[in-house]
Formats: C-alpha cells, structure tokens, sequence
C-alpha cells in the first residue's frame, strides 16, 4: 500500500495562501501538519510559499518528528530569501542539537549546515562542537560532513574553531561509518584548499585500511577514493595496499570496485615484479567483464573507463573481446562504446570472429552505428596488417550490397587503407568506380578522387571519370573541389595527352579566376606555376612518395592517459578530458582575484590579498611573480612542494580564464609536477617592447639539484623558435626560477591549418625529456607595425570579398568607455583608425598585423555599458580567423 | 571526490518536476529548464546517459515514467552517481509496495523528501539499507511485508544500528520457526549465428535469499565451485570429492559478505539482513547448458512471399519442463498476411513489434516443436533494403534447471542459542537475452 500526499496538491483555489496561513496557526496538531505538507507541495511544484515564513517556523517546536523534517526542508529552501527571519529558527536548533534523541540532534545539525545564511552560521559552530564529541555515532557522522558544509561557506571560522583537529581525530573514531564521513569531509576540504590539511601518512593509511573492511558500501568509495591520492614509497608498500584493495573487487556495488580498480592500477605502477603485475591483471579483469552486466548507464560509465584501462594496460582484457560483442537490443551510447574497444582489442587471434560482428553491425537499422562498424573494419585493416586483406574483402561485400551510405564510409575507410598498404590492393579499384555515381557525401566524394588520381595511371578511363566530376566543379564544397583540383594535375602529369591538358586548364581555369576560396586559388596558382616553370619539378613535387600512415585508434596522450587513469569512475574518465577542462568553478582561485590582476599589475599586490581561505604565508619570489600562493603554482618554495604531489592539485590550481596581464600574474602550469616527477613548468607567451618571449618558470620537487636545462620548440604555425639558449641556474630542492626566453621567427613552419599550438621539449641533466604543449593566444603576435592608414584600410576592406569577412558576437565582454578600450587594444597592438556611431552603437575601426604581413581589419560594434559586442573582420587570410577571435576575446573584455 | 550529486530531479516524461532535492549550493536551482531545453526536447534524449550543458554536468536514467535526473558541477563520481540512484529506487520501491513510478512520488512525496534527507547527506551517500531505515523512518499508509511490528514503539538504537559494523541487520529478531530460502536465478545469454554456431554465450546469475531467522546468526553457503571446492580440500588435507564441478568466471557480494575472508579462505560467510536480499551475483562463461537450440530457415519467395520454419530442441532432462516458452521471429514491416501451423502452442503475427509471435506454455524436456509460417508482403518499390533482419528472440523459464550446472552443497547457520534451521532451495534458468541471428 502507497501513501496519498497526492491529495496535498490539489488545492489551487484563490486565496490559496491566506487560507494555509490560518491552517498554519490553527490550533489543532494534525491540521498544522496537514498544512506544512501543503506548502511542501506549492514548494514542489514551483510556487513561492516564501510569504508563509514565519508561519511555518513557528511550527517547528513539535515533538513530531515528521512535521519538524518539513519545516527543516522548507527552511533550507527559503533561509535565504528571508535571512532577517531565519533568526527566528536558530533557538529550535541549537535545542535540538541538545535533545535527547541522537535523531533529532543530528538532524538539527545536519539541516544548520544546509541553511547558508551568515547569521545561522554563527549559531553554528557551538552545537557543531558538541556533536563532533557526540557519544552516538550516528550524530557524529553528520557533525563530520556538517563541517565540510560549513568550509564551503566560511573557511576561516572552520580553521579558527579548530574543527579540521577535531575531523582529524574522527579518522580515529571506533565506528567505521564515522570513519568513512571524515573522511569524505576531509578529502574534500582539501580539495579546496592549497595547504595541505589532510595528509595521508602510513599511521593514517592503517587506518583507513581497516575501516575499509567494516564500513559500508559508500563509507568504502569515500575511502578508496582518498587512498588513490597515497605515494606509495616502495614497491612493497604499493604491494601491501593492493593486497588489501583487492577483495573489494568482488563488491556489488560498481563504485566500490571502480575505485578499488583505480588505485589497484595507480599501485601497479610501482610494483616492480612481473608476476605481481600479471596476477593483478588477471584478478581484474572479471570484475570489469561483470561491470557490463548492470544497468545499461553503469555499463557505459564501465565501458568509458574499460576503454582508457585498455589503452595502458591491454592485456588486462586481450582475452575478453566477446563480452564486447554489441547485444541487439543495448542502446546506442553501449553498442558505440563497445564498438570502440572491441577495436583496441582487436589481435591476429580474433579478428577473423570481430570482422563477422563488424559485418553484422554493418547492416543494422541505426545510421550512425552502421557507420562506425564500417569505419571500425577499416581502422582493423590499418592497425593489423597480416588481417588487412580480409577487412578488404569484408568491406567489398558491404558495397555490394550498394546501400548508399555504407558505400560512403567503405570508400573513405579505404582510401585510408591505401594511404597506409601503398601499391598492394588496388585491384579492388574497379568495383570501387561502379558506386562513382551514387557519392553524394563530400569527404566520400574526396575520397574517391583522390584514389582516382592517385591510382590514375592504372585506371583506363581515369579522365572520363574526374571529368564526369568537373562538370559541377563551381558547386562542389570547398574539400571536394582541392581533391579535384589535385587530381587532376596527377591526371595530367601521369598521363599528359591532350584530354587532361584540356581539363586542366579547365580547372585551374576555375579554381584561380571563378573561385572566391584562397586556399583553392593558392594551390591553383602553386601548380599552374610550377607546371609552367618545371614540369619534371612538378612530378617531384605532386606526386611525391607520401609517408605511411600508421593506426591511431584514437589513442590518448600517455600523460593526459595517466591523468584521466586517476579519476577513475569520475565525470573525468567519462569525458576524457582533465578536470579542469570541464569544471568551471575552482574554489582555490576565485574569479575576482583575475580581474583584480588585469587592473592592479605588480605595484597593487604588496600585501598577500585577504584570502583567509588559503592562510599559507605570502610567497616571497623574485620580480615579477605574484604573491597569491593559493593559485600559484610556479611560485617558489613556501608551499611544500609535497602539496602538489599529495593531491595532484596543481592542476586545479590553474586558473580558468587566463589572466590578461602581461606580467606579474601566475603562469598557466604546462606540466605539472605529477607529470614532471617532481618538475613543475609554467609558462606563457608574452610581447614585451615589440618582440615575443616565453615566459617560464620552473619549480624543483625533486630531492635533487636540477642543472642543465635546454629547451626545443617544434615547428609551429608561426615558425616560432628559441633566439637564445635557456638561462636557468642550477635549482634547488624545492626552489623555483623564472626567465623570459626571447623567441624569433624562423623558417621552420608547420605546414596544415594554422594553431596556436606550441609544442615544447625540455630537458635537464637529471631527468628525462619533458614534452609538453602550450597553446598561446594570438595576440602576442600582433605586431607594433600594424597600424594602417584610413585610405588603405578603406582600400583593403573594398578589396577583400564579402566571403573574408566573419563576425562574431561576444555577449558577455562589456565595454565602458571608447578611449579606454581603445588604449587598451593598442596597448595589444590592435591600432584604432576610426569610429562611427550607428544608432546608439558604437562602431570602430581597427586594424593588427600578425606575421608574414597578414593583416586584419576589424569592425567592433558595441553599446557603451551595454553587454554585447560584435567584432568583424576581413583578412586575406581566412584560417587564421578562428585564432583571431579567440585573442580578441580577453583584449574587449 | 567521491561526491555523487550537487541535486536529484525526478521528473515526468513531460518534463515536470515530480520532486527535487538540492544538496550541494554549487548548481543553480534552474537546472531542470537546461535539462528540458538542451535533452529532453532533443533528439540528444537517450544517445548518451552523460551529458554536459555549461558548466554542469547531468547524469540521467529512465525508470519507468519517470526521469531521476542527477546533476553535478565538480568532478563527481558518476559510478556512485549511478548506484546511489538504482539503490535509491529499490529503496522507494521496498517502501511503496514495489511499484516506482509517478504516481507513486506524488502519493509519498513527503516521505520521499524525509528519505532524500536521510540517505544523501551535502551529496554523499549515507546508508541506503531498506531494513534498517525503515526502523525510523516510517510514515502512515506505508506498511512493508517485512515489518508488520507496530511503528509506533520508539527505536532507541535506531541510531547505533545505522551506522553499527553490521548495519543492515537489526538486533533483537525472534521468529518462531527460522527458516531460509535460497532462489538460485540464472539469465542465459545467447547470440547465435544464423549458421548456428555459437558466438557468445554466458550465464549471469543471482542468488536471492529470503532469511526469517532469530538473533544474529552467521551463515556459511558452500557452492559447487571449482576454486571453493579445492580450497576446502586443502584445508581439510584431504582430496576434493569427484562431481560436477563448475567454475565461476566473477562473483559480486551483498555488502554483508566478510569480502576479506572470501579472498584468503574462498567461503562465502555473511550475517544475513532480515527479510529478502540479494546475496550474490556471478558469471559463468565456459561449460552453459543451453536450454534450448533454435533452427530457423527463412526462404523469400520472391519480393512478396517469406516462408518462415522455425524448429525449437529442449535439451533439458526429460522430466523437466520448461514455462512460459515464447519464439518471436521477426517480420518486414509491409507485411500483410500471415498463416500459420504449429505442433505445439499457438503463433500469431503482432504487428506492433513487427514480429511472429509464437507461444507454448509448456515445453517438457528432450522434445522439439516446429512452427511454419507463410507471410505475405506488400511489394514495395522503396530504395533497397538492408539485408539484414533482427535476430530471433526467445523467452523462457526452466525450473530445477541451472544452465551453469551449479548446485548450493551446504547452507550453515550458526547463532548462539542453538536452534535448528530449516533450508529451502529452488532453481530456476530464464532467457536473458537469447539471441538468434537469421
């Protein structure tokens, strides 16, 4: 038998409010009651019941414990709308909080902290006190998470009450849920804080290795969760903590074994016996296999995180790839997930059995699944080659059966087989050109023509089919129409008859004169030239041996693998992306403190800001570094350097905007110390007096004296490379040192879309090459010669076609006065040339010039005070565009 | 961080908020109508159960009609996340008689906020066991087979036993007559190709115990399991007695399982909760005995007829029976006639699941039964069609038979005063999803 609240929510009559007010105060105990449940139900289905405050309190002294959790729940909806009433409620809790009954006692605590109005705060700390000390475990597990409640709304009362010893001491308590809350509570205080608050020791380590065995399900996640931050020291110590871990494999509860799984796998890395390791792996795989058996949303969570344990440690699961195999009935997120680790795990043993599902999943009802098992048997064909002819032979029968878009995708797949197997399985080309007609994809089109001019001298009508193509050249998408462009000059250059000669010329004809495209019209011009000048160069040149290209299998970085691998079963493993990449909200590093730094530069920042929530000494560092320790990473020494180490916090640390300021604040972390071993680097690109440095900073936490440090950059965009070599002294244990590296322009330019990607090799003498990348804004490339005049800026805007010119808005940059938003752009080397009003917009003019001359010309368009700014450009140079935007964001903000 | 929610909304398929709970002041209190907007009206609905929308992060599940919509705004844990919602509903549904679904929230939503309070604390699970909340938690009109004690005595260790070592047990239990039954219940997958050759083939299953015992007794459950069997050999030095023995791939525990003791001893040894729980899971994958062999042949006779036969072995010992026996075969959606003839049970076309549908009550063992069907098609002159059809499904119950062959040797029940114990077991094999490609 069911309740019937139901009948709480149907009075919806006017006066609905007078009347549950005189209901409220009605002297009758069930009519109260009956009255509280009704406001709970306005509450719940969105109506304000805020006016009938002090009614409600007023029913909080009950000895009913079912009406005294309502008014509760009503308070923490509505405490802080009517803060001035709340008062009204702290005389019941603080004697609740002393009541007899440890169910009310907790609760009144429990509900204090949930209530986040300063006044109630206050009132909080004493009951707070006397129920860490409670003699009930019960009430002491809520004190436990109540004063991780109470952190988050005010840091400073927590440490100045004392209540992080008090938590502490709880880590010791005989009760094992008490344990575990403390825990939890302590982890993520110190989430949240740069010091380091709760260290685990190996006394502590004892501990909570006890509590595991006793507590319950989620007492246990809290546990492992924290533990998975432990350094072992040896390989006998991780031993030690693995051999306690492991029974929590076969919990039922999936979170219980993926945390288990996750410090199992943090631990291995430091077991140096094979045997160990082999058995370890062994003893995990089960549990995950089993992990698939639960709720499909568990399953995928599982599948996410089998996926990245896959990819560092394979041999975990070689064996298992049937339990990949896709269940007709398994939702799509399931059958994709599983489809991509059945291709990592796809071996010489099993893939004649993963071909036959690749084929079954091939002719399914749901597109995008189809696609990605067409493309799956062309990425097995690349990653194994002893299996690659009979991938081939699968994906012939799949175009076969001539359905249009599986088609599409085998001939993508295949053109990428080519690439990988040159001169081995053209034969299949004929069968490829029956489907020529049915393309009407643009990447499956690409892919055709490029096979057709790659392979054109073993196709005989090679120059009917590209010119059956050309015939719609003009209004074919720009991919299509470089694929075609290209093809035809190996077409020409294979086979220089008269038929190509004339669809040359008909080509270059339209890719220079008819198109608006300057990538199209640039390589149109690069061939007709060279095909002028040197035609035996142009041979060289096009069709050139192409390097092979190998099975990514959409590997991860090894760093950011590792990384992801430590938050096992978090949001973190479930996106692939690093934590900071997806949570905008970093406690450490408030937002006010990065507007505080664009406008306060070094002079402001002589006293350590009044940040009680970090309450670490200022840091006191050289020049220009700041010294606000909480989201200063790079800076030296006063924060152990064990910090980083401890918590892996560094990373949080980073601030998500960065800052602006061309010096004096904290550098972006590009390696952190986890990655480093012990080595942290910052650094940033920065513009001084007309030239570009890099501004790094190096932080030892290494036991050793660092020396010899060198850097390397990568070719890049700009061809951006080191005008000198590194000036960094030899680095103490625990010391830090910042340089700027002046940077030049060389000829080593990366060739393909432009980024502002910056990859950077660093070495010293003790340690291995450190890689990492570092992406830049554009702005620091803005050169001081980018000022045009108001002639030629009118001149060049009339030149450049309305298809160079983008737009886009910002909604949030608000711009406050005209003069200082233009200083402060030319202070980026983004120069004013006019302005105009339009309506009650502002519309200005503005031109930068980036290297190799590209020039930009800028519209801004905004209301003074008003969020919301348009900015326009045109540049010859289209795919720097997206870069241009990203710079311009902080420069109007 | 192990916190698993920041707010909980159950929702109905509509969209409205059935009831909500903020836990943690890091997400705003609109986080529905992002929801609403950016999954629910979109095709994105049901494409992937994670999803970010700004800076937060929304972790949905469906049960029945009703959406639990978790969100979160740090690096939570979404393992917990999941969990501590399928517990959280089993909880309801222990509370409401076993039904979940809208109607029911808006009946219990002031119990539902009082249990919301009680299992999550500032987005930390607390203690989701149904026995030992429902020691003081109790509202009126909420009555469990379980606990026909009158509610209103007080609970005064209520408190010690929420958070005691053994906190799924309540002390101070008498029954007249103790008693345990153990249900063995085993889903046998299959995926079989249409050549008949077996691609995938496991057994997932559970052993649920309904304990009505005295005290606070500790049980011992000994299996036929090969790795069990052996260790008992070894610590008993003598040689492991011949017989059937299989060997489980993974077990999963019920948190009352000494988890330690099982890996150094391989015993199963647990004080039971009161009432009906879950023991344990495992997985078998080497040595199933499948039930059931399907033949299909499907022969198209032109683009407007199919004649479909299909035959169905049982394999099981002749004196068993299996129940409940169903066949769906699927069909073309233009399907327009359909014919029948049956040896045993009776087929007829459904169209809404695009399916023959082919039903024997009672299929006894070491038998066959054969279904031929002729279907008619509307000829179509629509863009060819995917060769491919769905596989063929099957539906089934044996009782007294395990697929995995596995068999429960001993249930020991030790308690301090000494009585006796009577056991009960049962076994039963159903069709997880029993697939046949054709």
């Amino acid at each position: 038998m069911s309740g019937h609240d139901s009948k709480y929510f149907s009075t919806t009559k006017k006066g609905e409010i007078p009347e549950l007010k005189e209901e409220l105060n009605s002297q009758y105990k069930d009519k109260r009651k009956d009255a509280v449940k009704k406001v709970i139900a306005a509450m719940t289905v969105g109506k304000d019941v805020s006016s009938l405050f002090t009614d409600v309190v007023n029913c909080m002294q009950t000895e009913n414990l079912e009406l005294k959790k309502l008014v509760y729940l009503y308070l923490i909806n509505y405490a802080k709308s009517q803060p001035d009433l709340a008062i009204l409620a702290v005389n019941t809790f603080v004697k609740d909080s002393q009541d007899p009954n440890p169910l009310i006692r907790a609760l009144a605590v429990r509900t204090m902290g949930c209530i986040r109005v300063d006044k109630i705060t206050e009132y909080l700390c004493d009951p707070l006190q006397r129920c860490l000390k409670d003699d009930d475990p019960y009430v002491r597990k809520t004190a436990a998470i109540c004063v991780a409640k109470l952190y988050d709304i005010n840091a400073e009362l927590v440490e100045d009450r004392g209540f992080l010893e008090a938590l502490k001491d709880l880590i010791s308590d005989n009760n094992p849920m008490v344990v575990a809350n403390a825990v939890a509570a302590l982890a993520e205080i110190q989430e949240s804080s740069a010091r380091p608050i709760f260290e685990i020791t190996s006394h502590t380590l004892t501990k909570l290795l006890t509590a595991l065995n006793e507590c319950t399900e989620w007492g246990q996640v809290f546990i492992l969760d924290s533990l998975s931050r432990y350094k072992a020291t040896d390989a006998r110590d991780a031993e030690n903590i693995v051999e306690r871990v492991t029974p929590r494999l076969q919990h039922a509860n999936c979170a219980v074994v993926l945390s288990a799984v996750k410090i199992i796998l943090l631990q291995m890395e430091l077991i140096t016996s094979t045997d160990v390791v082999r058995n370890l792996c062994k003893k995990m795989a089960p549990p995950l296999v089993t992990l698939l058996s639960a709720e499909p949303e568990i399953q995928y969570v599982a599948l996410r995180n089998i996926n990245l344990i896959v990819q560092k440690r394979p041999t975990i699961l070689a064996h298992e790839i049937k339990v990949f195999f896709c269940k007709y009935n398994d939702p799509i997120y399931v059958k994709m997930e599983k489809l991509e680790i059945m291709i990592k795990l796809a071996s010489d043993r099993n893939i004649d059995q993963v071909l036959l599902e690749f084929k079954e999943y091939a002719t399914e009802v749901d597109v995008d699944f189809v696609r990605k098992a067409v493309r799956a048997i062309g990425r097995c064909a690349i990653k194994l080659d002893r299996a690659a002819e009979r991938c081939i032979s699968v994906l012939l029968e799949l175009i076969k059966i001539k359905v249009n878009y599986v088609v599409q995708e085998a001939i993508i797949v295949i053109k990428d087989i080519f690439r990988r197997y040159p001169n081995t399985y053209e034969s299949i080309i004929a069968t490829l050109c029956e489907s020529l007609d049915n393309l009407d994809e643009p990447e499956a089109k690409a892919s055709m023509i490029w096979i057709i001019g790659e392979y054109a001298e073993r196709i005989d009508n090679a120059d009917e089919l590209l010119e059956s193509f050309l015939e719609s050249f003009p209004e074919e998408p720009a991919l299509v129409q470089l694929q075609l462009l290209t093809a035809t000059v190996k077409l020409f250059l294979k086979k220089p008859t008269e038929g190509p000669q004339q669809m040359i010329q008909a080509v270059l004809n339209n890719a220079t004169v008819e198109t608006d495209n300057p990538d199209l019209r640039d390589r149109a011009y690069i061939y007709w030239r060279l095909l002028s000048t040197d035609p035996e160069a142009a041979k060289d040149v096009v069709l050139a041996e192409k390097p092979v290209i190998s099975d990514d299998s959409n590997q991860l970085d090894s760093s950011l693998l590792d990384e992801l691998l430590a938050n096992i079963s978090t949001l973190s493993s479930v996106y692939h992306k690093p934590p900071e990449a997806f949570i905008s909200r970093v406690k450490a590093a408030p937002r006010a403190d990065d507007e505080e730094f664009a406008d306060a530069g070094e002079a402001g920042y002589s006293e350590s800001p009044s940040q009680g929530v970090d309450g670490a000494s200022p840091s006191s560092s050289t020049g220009t570094s700041s010294n606000v320790p909480v989201k200063q990473p790079a800076a030296p020494a006063p924060i152990p350097d064990l910090l980083g180490d401890l918590m892996g916090l560094d990373n949080a640390l980073v601030p998500v905007d960065e800052p602006t300021a061309l010096s004096g604040p904290p550098l972006p972390v590009v390696l952190p110390s986890t990655t480093g071993q012990g080595l942290q680097i910052s650094a940033q690109l920065v513009r001084r007096d007309g030239q570009i440095f890099y501004d790094i900073s190096f932080e030892n936490g290494t036991q050793s004296v660092l020396d010899g440090f060198m850097i390397q950059f990568n070719k890049n965009t700009f061809g951006l490379a080191a005008g000198g070599p590194l000036q960094v002294t030899p680095l103490q244990p625990g010391a830090s040192a910042r340089t700027l590296l002046p940077m030049v322009f060389s000829q080593n330019v990366s060739p393909g879309a432009p980024n502002s990607l910056l990859q950077v090799a660093v070495k010293n003498n003790q340690q291995p090459v450190w890689y990492f990348s570092d992406k830049g804004s554009l702005h620091v490339f803005f050169g001081e010669d980018g000022k045009m005049e108001r002639t030629s800026f009118l001149e060049a805007w009339k030149s450049l076609p309305d298809d160079n010119e983008f737009s886009k808005e910002y909604p949030n940059s608000v711009i406050n006065s005209i003069d200082a938003t233009i200083e402060n752009l030319a202070a980026s080397n983004v120069f004013f040339i006019a302005k105009r009003k339009n309506a009650n917009m502002d519309v200005l003019y503005l031109s930068a010039k980036i290297p190799r001359g590209i020039p930009f010309l800028i519209e801004l368009t905004a209301a003074v005070g008003v969020p919301g700014a348009k900015c326009a450009v045109k540049t010859p140079n289209k795919e720097f565009v997206p870069l241009f935007f990203e710079a311009m964001e902080p420069l109007i903000k | 961080m192990p916190v698993a929610a920041s707010a909980i909304y159950f929702l109905n398929l509509r969209g409205d908020v059935l009831i909500n709970r903020l836990y943690r002041d890091d997400v705003g209190g609109n986080m529905v109508d992002a929801f609403r907007m950016h999954i629910m009206q979109t095709k994105e609905l049901g494409t992937c159960p994670v999803r970010q929308i700004g800076g937060c992060s929304f972790l949905y599940m469906r049960i029945s009609n009703v959406y639990i919509v978790i969100v979160v705004s740090s690096n939570a844990n979404v393992s917990c996340a999941f969990k501590f919602v399928v517990e959280a509903v089993a909880l309801f549904k222990s509370y409401f008689g076993g039904t979940f679904d809208e109607d029911a929230i808006r009946n219990n939503f002031v119990l539902i906020y009082e249990l919301l309070d009680e299992i999550m604390d500032f987005g930390y699970p607390q203690n989701l066991s149904p026995e030992i909340l429902k020691l003081y938690i109790t509202q009126e009109g909420v009555r469990s087979p379980f606990s026909s004690k009158p509610s209103d005595k007080p609970v005064p260790n209520a408190t010690l036993q929420v958070t005691g070592a053994v906190g799924w047990r309540r002390e101070g239990l008498v029954y007249k007559k103790n008693e345990v039954f153990l249900d063995i219940v085993e889903s046998v997958n299959l995926l079989m190709s249409s050549k008949g050759s077996v691609l995938r083939c496991d057994v997932t299953g559970k052993i649920l115990m309904k304990c009505f015992l005295s005290g606070m007794p500790d049980l011992k459950l000994g299996l036929n399991d090969k790795i069990g069997l052996e260790k008992e050999a070894q610590l008993k030095s003598r040689p492991s007695k011949s017989g059937k023995t299989i060997e489980l791939d993974d077990v999963t525990f019920h948190q009352c399982v000494n988890l330690t003791r099982f890996n150094s001893e391989k015993t199963v040894s647990f004080v039971p909760p009161d009432g009906e729980f879950e023991l344990m899971k495992y997985r078998i994958t080497e040595g199933v005995n499948l039930p059931f062999r399907v033949l299909p042949t499907i022969k198209e006779l032109g683009r407007t007829r199919m004649e479909i036969n299909v035959k169905v072995k049982s394999v099981f010992g002749a004196k068993m029976f299996a129940l409940g026996v169903v066949v769906k075969v699927p069909v073309p959606k233009q399907t327009a006639k359909t014919s029948f003839q049956t040896t045993s049970g009776k087929a007829k076309y459904n169209a809404s699941i695009d399916s023959l549908v082919w039903k024997i009550r009672k299929f006894p063992g070491q038998t066959e039964a054969t279904m031929s069907a002729e279907v008619e098609l509307i000829s179509t002159m629509g863009e060819k069609k995917l060769a491919n059809r769905p596989p063929i499904q099957m539906e089934f119950q044996v009782p007294m038979f395990t697929a995995s062959g596995l068999r429960v040797r001993f249930l020991k029940v030790w308690e301090k005063s000494g009585y006796n114990t009577v056991e009960w077991v049962r076994y039963i094999t159903r069709a997880g999803s029993y697939e046949i490609r054709c």
